[in-house]
């Protein structure tokens, strides 16, 4: 149970390899960590923020890049009107910066690529669904994974150059690319039915609003409600 | 203490309130809703809460029958191991003592296990349900309590983080032992003291 988790003090201080947009209000932040340890695709990893006086301020990202080697991670955040902390990481944070950071934490929302997973994510959910994905795609087992992206526009899809592929739907609700054959409309049960494997667990994530949306969605195509994994975005700042 | 983050000059320890434990914001008027599993469909005519196992009377309640147990309401603080915290609110339902007494333990209790009708569980130990230190709620500020937040009701222990307290709850198995939960086994601290921190495993 405590894989992934340094021997006696569990923060460790990372350091900022790279930095890049990924929408208006997203970034994403690579982490070189000095203790590194074993992750599955779906954890994340608390940032914590300590300011001269001892304040701390700390707010848990997850991770999207898919598990390696490497020893480093990549977390995207969104930033958030008065967020204390996503404020900070977007406005402050430049490359070469040391973060606090200790992870990876939670053992549910997680994907092993050993059996099939529909992933739903609405907005920046899609962020732990994206780790799976690298992970089924370096992995070369695509086949096990599909995955539908609800967002309002093209301008905030995360990942936009790496998103497309067979396995891979968007829904975009308010605007489309001059492409796209899909009207803008709600992510519906006719997006959903072809990402069903048979016996696949489904993973949602995003807003809580759009995580019983599309729960409820699952739910009428006959997807099992105990296969049926949730991770809620709240509006925590 | 860490070494300070560069640039980070925080909220300053003066406009910091005191009700807050460390590493805890204030979430104001907001209330997340973090939760694993789908949101449930109310039914108030099948729901029920029981309580099981190491007790004299194992008692099963129907919603009408436990709104006619005594009240008892809890004024105060709630704290999430996502680190919100929501300062001063106000729950009523009845005291998890009440249905204890009822229930009648045996002597060799020592723990609960709490479960929902989603299937989700979480450990707790008899001292931190017992003592008014823990109630099933189902209004928050006077309103009937939202289904996702836990409504109809919810277990309210909240001296500890709020994974402990079980929404959807539908009883209380007693134990003469401690077995982790669903939280507890996904990586998150077996009691979770929010002023001792002990938000994952290895605090």
């Amino acid at each position: 149970m405590t894989t992934g988790r340094p021997a006696g003090d569990p923060w460790q201080m990372a350091t900022v390899t790279e930095v890049r947009p990924e929408t208006r209000t997203a970034k994403t932040f690579r982490l070189t960590l000095p203790a590194p340890a074993p992750r599955l695709a779906g954890q994340y990893y608390v940032v914590r923020l300590t300011a001269p006086d001892g304040y701390t301020a700390s707010r848990s990202y997850s991770v999207a890049s898919a598990p390696n080697d490497s020893g480093e991670i990549e977390l995207t955040v969104e930033r958030l009107d008065g967020g204390e902390v996503s404020e900070f990481l977007h406005d402050e944070v430049v490359v070469g910066d040391d973060l606090e950071v200790r992870g990876p934490i939670g053992l549910w929302f997680v994907w092993e690529a050993q059996s099939p997973a529909v992933l739903v994510g609405g907005g920046s959910g899609i962020v732990p669904l994206m780790a799976m994905l690298r992970l089924a795609r370096q992995s070369g087992q695509s086949d096990l994974l599909r995955m539908a992206v609800s967002v309002r526009t093209p301008d905030d899809l995360y990942y936009a150059h790496e998103l497309p592929g067979p396995e891979t739907t968007v829904a975009y609700t308010r605007a489309v690319p001059p492409s796209a054959t899909r009207h803008p409309s709600r992510l519906s049960e006719q997006d959903l039915a072809p990402l069903l494997l048979p016996d696949a667990t489904a993973f949602v994530c995003g807003s809580p609003g759009f995580a019983d949306f599309a729960s409820g969605l699952l739910l009428g195509l006959g997807q099992p409600v105990e296969k049926i994994r949730v991770e809620r975005f709240g509006p925590t700042s | 203490m860490a070494k300070p983050t560069r640039g980070f000059l925080g909220r300053g320890k003066a406009a910091r309130d005191p009700r807050l434990p460390p590493g805890q914001y204030d979430a104001g008027d907001q209330w997340p809703v973090l939760t694993a599993e789908v949101t449930p469909q109310p039914d108030l005519a099948s729901w029920s809460f029981s309580v099981e196992g190491l007790v004299g009377h194992p008692t099963t309640w129907t919603w009408e029958e436990i709104h006619a147990l005594p009240g008892s309401a809890y004024s105060g603080d709630i704290h999430c191991v996502t680190t919100w915290s929501k300062l001063g609110v106000q729950f009523s339902g009845v005291s998890v003592d009440t249905l204890l007494g009822i229930a009648g333990l045996e002597p060799a209790a020592t723990h609960v296990m709490a479960f929902s009708s989603t299937g989700y569980t979480t450990n707790l130990p008899l001292a931190d349900v017992t003592a008014g230190r823990a109630w099933v709620v189902w209004e928050y500020e006077s309103a009937p309590l939202p289904v996702e937040h836990g409504g109809p009701a919810r277990l309210l222990v909240p001296h500890l983080y709020f994974w402990k307290s079980a929404k959807w709850v539908a009883g209380l198995r007693v134990l003469d032992h401690d077995e982790p939960g669903f939280w507890e086994q996904n990586g998150y601290h077996d009691r979770g003291d929010p002023w001792l921190e002990q938000r994952y495993q290895g605090d």
